[in-house]
């Protein structure tokens, strides 16, 4: 299995994905290799984890939150950091050297970041290999093209690969509209959510400020996801406006950081709702679980979002969703509102229907965790243990 | 002597369009939507005319044409004639042409498919006699026999029924309170021992209406000859209520499945034994006499597993958008502004909250299949807003709101 990131060391969805499904699997059987481009301890039991260290290398430790800042320290002591593309070039040859001396029947990559380790160890081994669809680019370039040198690896992947897993039918016919890949090479397996993981909340919530707006008659709508185009946020805050003037009592909660920060907060002042619209930047622990459970609702208005488990986090805080139909989730999700992420004057409607009516919100969040309560990984872990058999067959 | 008494449930409402809240107090229309749009009624009531109303009633002429016993008894809601009228006058001569033969009877229920008795009895006998002088003027009589919406009905509806002079009036003929008794005989209420209770026999009802196409049955495929075998063979008894929706003949069953050759041949099946017979509700209340009474406290309705409201009232959305419905009667009655309380009553139709339910899992595939709208929470929205206008051409009006 080839990843680019394991929890706790993880930037977003990708690496709590790999986590569940490795788990799954595991526990279905099978005998899992992760390789990883960074040392860390993880704590995990039910696979073997290796880093891969190109030659010369000592150590490479993650020093920020992007999945793209490591930081190489060579074996006579001098440090680098490299820029993405070489740090995926070097991952790549350095599990070529580790595959060699490893025995194996399936390679499962996850991503761009580890298709050419992919392709490259099909070469060498004539194992089948499997891509493992998490996003594509222009799912990261929020619905344009996005780097040319990224789509070269991601359609020579494709190309290569003896079956690809998407995980959502957006992100099929994404991978199908973009690559022009038939749609029978594709499988969906859904990502999903273990509700038994869940982190309770604990103590008082700590956003006192906006509880006491609350009590006042003010109605708080959440959004938690990097502040990137690909997550809608523009659009969200056009929304916003229109709910403002309707409903004056409403505060937005903007959760996490990214290129689009100053872009939109920006924008909040010049609609003229900067006094409804709160940037706190980005949380962990009970600042980011509490940002869900004081919310009346969860905003999710991506411009393109492969899967998008956050909408499941906010279920399982007890927050009743809003999502954009370009999302994986809502493929799961019934019980929830949704609208196409550029319809601002229909995405508006439906916060001021919802903010207005405590018993939509109640009928909603009733329907959704129970949902939510039956999710599990062992559907996709099957699913998977299937396609394994399938190629391993195929293979021999 | 034994009867079939063949009573269809004809109804289309008005369905409020994709409707925003920057709709309300600017756009007071609630039911125009665009032609092609998923809640277009003007397109609905064509698609239905020429799958069912217009097959259906050709066969019905036909029947009643050849077998001189032939009898049924409608509902046609005041919603669904309006919109006849409007889009498809065709369809409703065809039914007037079926009313002329004096062997189809209308039955008597509210204008607007409404769940009013239980809110609002003012506003129920409003629309119980609005329903009585369309069906006067168009179809030149006057129901004799009242069914309420959805069959909901109890022992209260009963005493009113008889109170208004009616002969009849029905019900579902559910194992709860019938408990040993067959619901192929006649009853009365225990509440109104001068009118009869006609049952609908839910299990040869829902062969047709539900099974008749599914060819998982282990009874498929159901031909009109083992139809009336089962009635032949049923023991005692002096009348089956055959109830269902109008449109299970060839839109809730497809045309496809056979269900016209079905009830073509139905009555010639059913006509080859002496002393079997059809009769119409009033008919059968003439005619038969009640062997016992029934006591209905709780209302029992015709629709899923549980029989009750639950479809229509069952979550909070539907309790909140009908208690806001009728929360404004007095102020909208009042206002005198004819159109509003039109629109008003319009909001009524139960299947506006019936659009709202929730009961995915469980009943869901019903609900799905009759919702013009993606989700329970978008129709809620919508109706909502709907409201809020309703709301704004009040306080227009110079009416606290």
């Amino acid at each position: 299995m080839l990843g680019w990131e394991l929890p706790p060391h993880n930037s977003g969805g990708l690496g709590v994905a790999c986590y569940q499904l490795c788990k799954n699997l595991a526990e279905s059987g099978a005998d899992i290799d992760f390789v990883l481009p960074y040392d860390a301890d993880h704590q995990i039991s039910f696979m073997n984890i290796t880093a891969a260290h190109p030659q010369g290398i000592a150590a490479i430790l993650k020093s920020g939150i992007a999945y793209d800042s490591y930081k190489y320290i060579y074996e006579d002591g001098h440090e680098e950091t490299l820029s993405v593309y070489d740090q995926q070039s070097l991952y790549e040859m350095s599990v070529a050297r580790l595959a060699e001396q490893k025995e194996f029947d399936i390679i499962h990559a996850h991503d761009w970041l580890t298709f050419r380790a992919g392709i490259r160890v099909k070469q060498q081994s004539g194992k089948p290999l499997i891509a493992h669809v998490h996003s594509i680019e222009s799912d990261r370039a929020g619905g344009a093209k996005g780097n040319p040198i990224v789509r070269d690896i991601e359609y020579n992947a494709f190309l290569v690969a003896d079956k690809i897993i998407a995980v959502s039918d957006f992100t099929r016919q994404s991978i199908v509209r973009e690559y022009g890949i038939p749609v029978e090479k594709i499988e969906v397996v859904h990502n999903s959510i273990d509700p038994q993981l869940f982190e309770e909340l604990e103590g008082e919530n700590t956003y006192r400020y906006l509880q006491t707006m609350k009590q006042q008659g003010y109605r708080v709508v959440v959004n938690v996801g990097r502040l990137t185009i690909q997550k809608g946020l523009t659009g969200f805050l056009k929304a916003a406006k229109l709910v403002v003037d309707h409903r004056p009592k409403t505060i937005f909660l903007i959760v996490g950081n990214g290129d689009q920060y100053e872009e939109l907060v920006t924008l909040a002042a010049d609609l003229g709702i900067g006094r409804n619209v709160l940037f706190v930047g980005f949380q962990r622990g009970s600042r980011w679980r509490d940002a869900f459970a004081v919310a009346d609702l969860f905003v999710m208005p991506s411009v393109s979002e492969p899967f998008g488990i956050v909408a499941l986090e906010a279920v399982g805080y007890g927050t009743p969703v809003l999502m954009s139909r370009q999302s994986g989730v809502s493929e799961v999700l019934q019980n929830a509102l949704k609208v196409d992420f550029w319809d601002e004057k229909e995405m508006a409607n439906q916060m001021v229907g919802a903010l207005s009516s405590q018993p939509l919100l109640d009928e909603m969040l009733a329907g959704s965790t129970r949902e939510y309560n039956q999710m599990s990984w062992v559907g996709s872990a099957n699913k998977i243990m299937g396609l394994y058999a399938e190629h391993q067959g195929a293979a021999a | 002597m034994k009867a079939i008494v063949l009573y269809l449930h004809v109804h289309q409402p008005y369905r409020v369009k994709h409707y925003t809240i920057f709709d309300a107090g600017y756009d007071h229309q609630y039911f125009d939507a665009e032609y092609h749009d998923r809640t277009s009624n003007q397109r609905i009531i064509h698609k239905v005319a020429e799958k069912s109303y217009i097959p259906t009633n050709k066969h019905l002429l036909d029947l009643l044409e050849r077998h001189p016993e032939f009898r049924l008894s409608l509902s046609i809601t005041g919603t669904l004639l309006e919109q006849l009228r409007e889009w498809a006058p065709e369809v409703l001569a065809s039914f007037q042409a079926l009313t002329a033969t004096g062997r189809v009877e209308i039955v008597a229920e509210t204008y607007h498919h409404s769940l009013a008795f239980f809110y609002s009895r003012q506003e129920f006998e409003a629309q119980v006699d609005m329903h009585r002088r369309l069906v006067e003027e168009l179809f030149g009589q006057t129901p004799k026999a009242f069914r309420n919406t959805e069959l909901a009905y109890n022992n209260e509806l009963a005493m009113w029924a008889e109170s208004k002079g009616y002969k009849a009036i029905l019900a579902e003929g559910w194992d709860k309170y019938l408990g040993w008794r067959s619901p192929n005989f006649m009853y009365r209420p225990v509440t109104a021992p001068n009118i009869k209770l006609l049952l609908k026999n839910y299990k040869l009802s829902d062969d047709i209406a539900f099974r008749f196409g599914d060819q998982n049955w282990s009874e498929w495929p159901l031909t009109a000859d083992k139809f009336t075998h089962w009635l032949n063979n049923s023991g005692e008894a002096t009348n089956f209520g055959l109830f269902m929706d109008y449109e299970t003949f060839g839109e809730h069953q497809w045309g496809e499945t056979g269900i016209f050759s079905f009830l073509n041949h139905l009555p010639d099946q059913w006509l080859k034994t002496a002393g079997n017979t059809f009769m119409t509700v009033s008919e059968a209340a003439d005619r038969i006499q009640a062997v016992d009474s029934l006591d209905i406290h709780d209302t029992v309705t015709w629709a899923d597993t549980e029989r009750d409201l639950s479809a229509w009232l069952g979550n909070g959305m539907q309790q909140e958008a009908i208690k806001a419905i009728y929360s404004v009667e007095q102020k909208v009655l009042s206002s005198g502004d004819l159109a509003l309380i039109a629109d008003w009553r319009r909001l009524q139709t139960s299947d506006h909250f019936y659009y709202m339910c929730t009961k995915w899992f469980k009943d869901g595939d019903i609900h799905a299949y009759f919702s013009p709208y993606e989700t329970p929470y978008v129709a809620y929205i919508a109706f909502m807003n709907a409201w809020h206008d309703i709301q704004y051409r009040l306080s227009e009006r110079g009416i606290e709101v």
